[in-house]
């Protein structure tokens, strides 16, 4: 088998951590290569390098046979490495066809380019009117919009990074028809991704890190997700434990929520209904951008809203701001950390008092009691196992897991009668998300009516007791969690917002 | 080649170190500037900084003008601090000083020739009202209509000037003035004067008025849950709304208090120092007020020292211009050295310098 890319004891060091430590890889043309690892573990610095974002500090790569050590990006397009990132890079105001354009080295003229786009969106099965404004774009058409960006460059290498997490189940698989076509044709993919059960579906061969290191090669198909999770975690791991309980009396209820989104191409909320018990977990699925971000802002009072529309223990409190629902026992947690969720360079007990102030009695008549903010801190950094040198440090000197952790640790320890977390575990390793869903769980074991949103489906379907999605703003009646197949969860967040077609043409 | 790293916590140190180390810088570099011009640059910095205060022939004047001019300028920034640190931003300090300064002159001047104790506290609290009165004009208009309070209140600032001047020749000129421009002279008017409370230090009540703002300002950035928000709102906005700070609240607030502070600075000027409503009152202390809050780093303690070194330099650089012959321009480059020093290295408390050798691309 010839190589395209060999990758050997590549290593890159940051202050104070080893990103890649002699890292060895080797993709052969055709081949869906899975790069497998925990968050942190090394597959964005790696990926980073193949693409000329970062230089590695020892090893080397060969393409094709030849040295290859690309400084910057542009060198990396130019010898056939396209990458398709997390986040897009897309400009709102601007149409698909001049968005594809800024992303190339040489464009060709507009009315060229449209007509590519339309080619290549056909070919591939992934349609896309070029005239269409990015920002009406759903995740999964400004995904599309970045594949076909790379695809009219002719890449031999794709490198797709956790490509599925705006997706539903439904995009996923055409993605993956469209991804095994490449692979056909004899484009190599690299696919980043955690997610097991998609690697074992789609990938020819798998990497799997582990604290910068390779701990494994593999062939999915071949091993267990179990086994795969195992190697990524490098420890057992425990399912969370759920007692049985009886939900008590109905705790919060919305009903008719609709309101616009405080943000330019937002989404606003469309007639949301839903009411849960205390003890009861409800958990709200949906691709990013459907509405999560406003539904939260409506449940924690910085989105105002009608009286009747958000109840809380039976009073309307739609109209309440976020100091009084924390009075009547709710309590949020945004999917934004920093800047949202916390201050940045404000320290951990500034931000224990952020939004602890009032459940936890730090104020009294005006004055901050500095003594219990600490305590409170602490108490969070203890029973969250937060690693920080201290709590006077600032809240942007912690890791992303490191402060999700803080941050759903002070919502959870002011003893809440309403839970709304959005995103709970994003970007935290498998024992830190663990140990989260069970607090969660133990808070809602203790009477508490809880309401994770979150585009993690195994996540919601391990904890909740009930289910529903949001799609365009609007919400789908919610059903028992058991019992559901993922084809009614996929047609629940929106099928394949019209994507079902592309494969079906002659 | 020099890289900059953000450091993950700011540095305590540094941020203490850089105003002291921006001064020297300021003394080396204005010092060059002088030699280039043709001065003694020891004579020249001699002048600015120690003969003001300490030379047997000048301190005797000038001593007290320091703090004379250092009070207005603390008085105003302190209260913009708080709105600064907030994110609202109050250019037109030098409106609602004039504004504080007519109100307050036009209540001691309506109770004249009356010998009542109550006359001076209510010039006070009229002072207040007229800087809390201009302010809420931009406070108002960006709550209702999300207009820009900078462009607002700074366009104020010229509508109160030319109110000033309507004031000096009209309503309240001295009708045994002789026709001249200019109201009755309140320092001469007992129950309305703002006196020197010991003589020779220049202190009068602005003096203790700006002394208790700076601790009043320290104990509510530091204990009450108000000055909290201020900081929260400012420096992360979102994580302010999540905490259920009221942005509009806010606003109106910090426009009062510095509205407020700004009127009581004029006030005080206007029965003290300045003594009469005249065409010219205003000598810019509401904008030199926003590099002074600046300077002092927007802290509260900070704004005091800030104050006390700029209304030395302005004292100084007087000095310099009549004894060594230095062009006013020189003064003023010499100004915005010492800014231009204190923000660069302000950078250093929260960025880390590296130097690496070699090409690290």
């Amino acid at each position: 088998m010839t190589e395209l890319l060999r990758i050997e004891a590549l290593t890159k060091a940051y202050p104070g951590v080893v990103a890649n430590s002699a890292v060895d890889l080797a993709i052969a043309p055709g081949e869906v290569h899975a790069l497998l690892g925990e968050n942190g573990a090394g597959k964005s610095t790696l990926v980073k390098m193949i693409y000329g974002l970062v230089q590695p500090d020892a090893g080397h790569m060969t393409w094709k046979g030849a040295p290859y050590a690309p400084r910057k990006p542009g060198q990396a397009r130019a010898a056939g490495v396209a990458m398709v990132f997390q986040h897009f890079s897309l400009f709102d105001a601007l149409d698909v066809a001049e968005n594809v354009a800024l992303g190339m080295e040489t464009p060709p003229p507009m009315r060229d380019l449209s007509a590519r786009i339309a080619r290549v969106s056909r070919d591939y099965g992934l349609p896309l009117d070029p005239d269409r404004r990015a920002g009406d774009l759903s995740a999964g058409e400004r995904q599309r919009v970045e594949i076909i960006r790379c695809l009219l460059q002719d890449p031999r290498l794709l490198i797709m990074d956790e490509p599925t997490s705006v997706l539903t189940p439904q995009e996923v698989g055409i993605l993956f028809q469209t991804l095994r076509q490449l692979a056909a044709e004899g484009t190599a993919i690299l696919y980043i991704s955690h997610k097991l059960e998609e690697i074992r579906a789609l990938c020819d061969r798998a990497t799997i890190l582990r604290r910068g290191r390779v701990v494994a090669t593999c062939t999915p198909r071949e091993v267990s997700a179990r086994d795969l999770a195992e190697l990524m975690v490098g420890q057992t791991l425990t399912p969370p434990r759920r007692a049985a309980r009886a939900p008590g009396e109905v705790a919060l209820a919305v009903r008719g929520l609709s309101v616009a989104s405080p943000v330019p191409f937002g989404t606003a909320l469309r007639e949301v209904d839903f009411a849960v018990r205390r003890g009861e977990v409800l958990g709200i699925a949906g691709v990013a951008g459907n509405g999560q971000d406003e539904l939260l802002l409506a449940l924690s009072g910085e989105l105002p809203s009608a009286p009747g529309m958000v109840t809380i223990a039976g009073v309307p409190m739609g109209q309440a701001g976020p100091d009084a629902r924390r009075r009547a026992g709710l309590v949020a947690a945004p999917e934004e950390r920093l800047g949202h969720a916390a201050a940045p360079d404000m320290t951990l007990t500034e931000n224990a008092l952020l939004s602890g102030a009032i459940r936890k009695g730090l104020v009294r008549r005006g004055l901050i009691d500095w003594t219990g903010a600490r305590a409170f801190a602490e108490g969070i950094v203890a029973g969250f196992d937060v690693r920080t040198p201290g709590v006077g440090v600032a809240a942007r000197a912690l890791s992303g897991g490191n402060l999700q952790k803080f941050v759903v640790g002070r919502e959870l320890l002011q003893d809440p009668a309403v839970i709304v977390v959005n995103q709970p575990t994003w970007g935290v390793d498998a024992a830190a998300a663990a140990a989260i869903r069970q607090a969660i769980l133990d808070r809602a074991a203790a009477g508490a009516a809880v309401v994770v949103i979150s585009q993690d489906l195994d996540e919601l379907l391990e904890i909740a007791d009930r289910f529903a999605a949001l799609n365009g703003g609007r919400l789908s009646p919610a059903r028992p969690v058991e019992g559901l197949t993922v084809q009614e969860i996929g047609l629940m967040m929106g099928g394949a917002h019209g994507m079902e077609v592309a494969h079906h043409g002659p | 080649m020099i890289r900059l790293e953000r450091r993950p916590t700011p540095s305590r140190a540094w941020a203490a170190a850089t105003p002291v180390l921006a001064v020297v810088l300021t003394m080396l570099a204005g010092g060059l500037m002088f030699a280039a011009l043709g001065k003694d640059p020891v004579a020249a910095i001699r002048t600015i900084f120690w003969d003001p205060l300490f030379n047997p022939q000048f301190a005797a004047y000038s001593r007290p003008q320091l703090l004379v001019k250092a009070g207005p300028l603390i008085l105003i920034a302190v209260g913009l601090s708080l709105g600064f640190r907030a994110g609202v931003w109050n250019i037109g300090a030098e409106g609602q000083y004039i504004a504080g300064a007519i109100c307050g002159a036009a209540v001691g001047l309506a109770f004249y020739p009356a010998d009542l104790w109550l006359v001076f506290p209510l010039m006070v609290i009229a002072g207040a009202a007229g800087g809390i009165l201009w302010a809420m004009i931009p406070a108002l208009l960006r709550v209702r209509f999300g207009t820009s309070e900078i462009l607002v209140s700074l366009l104020l600032v010229y509508v109160a000037q030319n109110m000033l001047a309507a004031m000096a020749l009209g309503a309240l000129r001295n009708p045994e003035g002789g026709g001249f421009p200019g109201s009755r002279n309140l320092s001469q008017y007992p129950a309305a004067a703002n006196p020197e409370l010991i003589a020779g230090t220049g202190l009068h009540w602005g003096v203790v008025a700006a002394l208790v703002a700076v601790v009043g300002a320290q104990w509510l950035l530091g204990r009450h849950i108000l000055g909290f928000q201020i900081r929260l709102a400012g420096q992360a906005p979102r994580a302010a709304r999540f905490a259920g700070v009221r942005p509009d609240r806010l606003v109106v607030l910090c426009m009062g208090i510095s509205g407020a502070l700004a009127g009581l600075a004029g006030l005080f000027e206007v029965a003290g120092p300045a003594g009469q409503i005249s065409i010219d009152f205003n000598a810019g202390y509401g904008f030199t007020a926003i590099i002074v809050a600046f300077l002092g780093r927007l802290n509260p303690l900070g704004i005091l020292a800030a104050g006390l070194l700029m209304a030395l330099t302005y004292i100084g650089g007087e000095l310099a211009q009549f004894m060594l012959g230095l062009p006013a321009a020189a003064i003023q480059a010499f100004q915005g050295m010492l800014l231009f020093f204190l923000l660069a290295l302000d950078l250093l408390s929260n960025w880390r310098v590296r130097l690496t050798v070699g090409r690290a691309a």
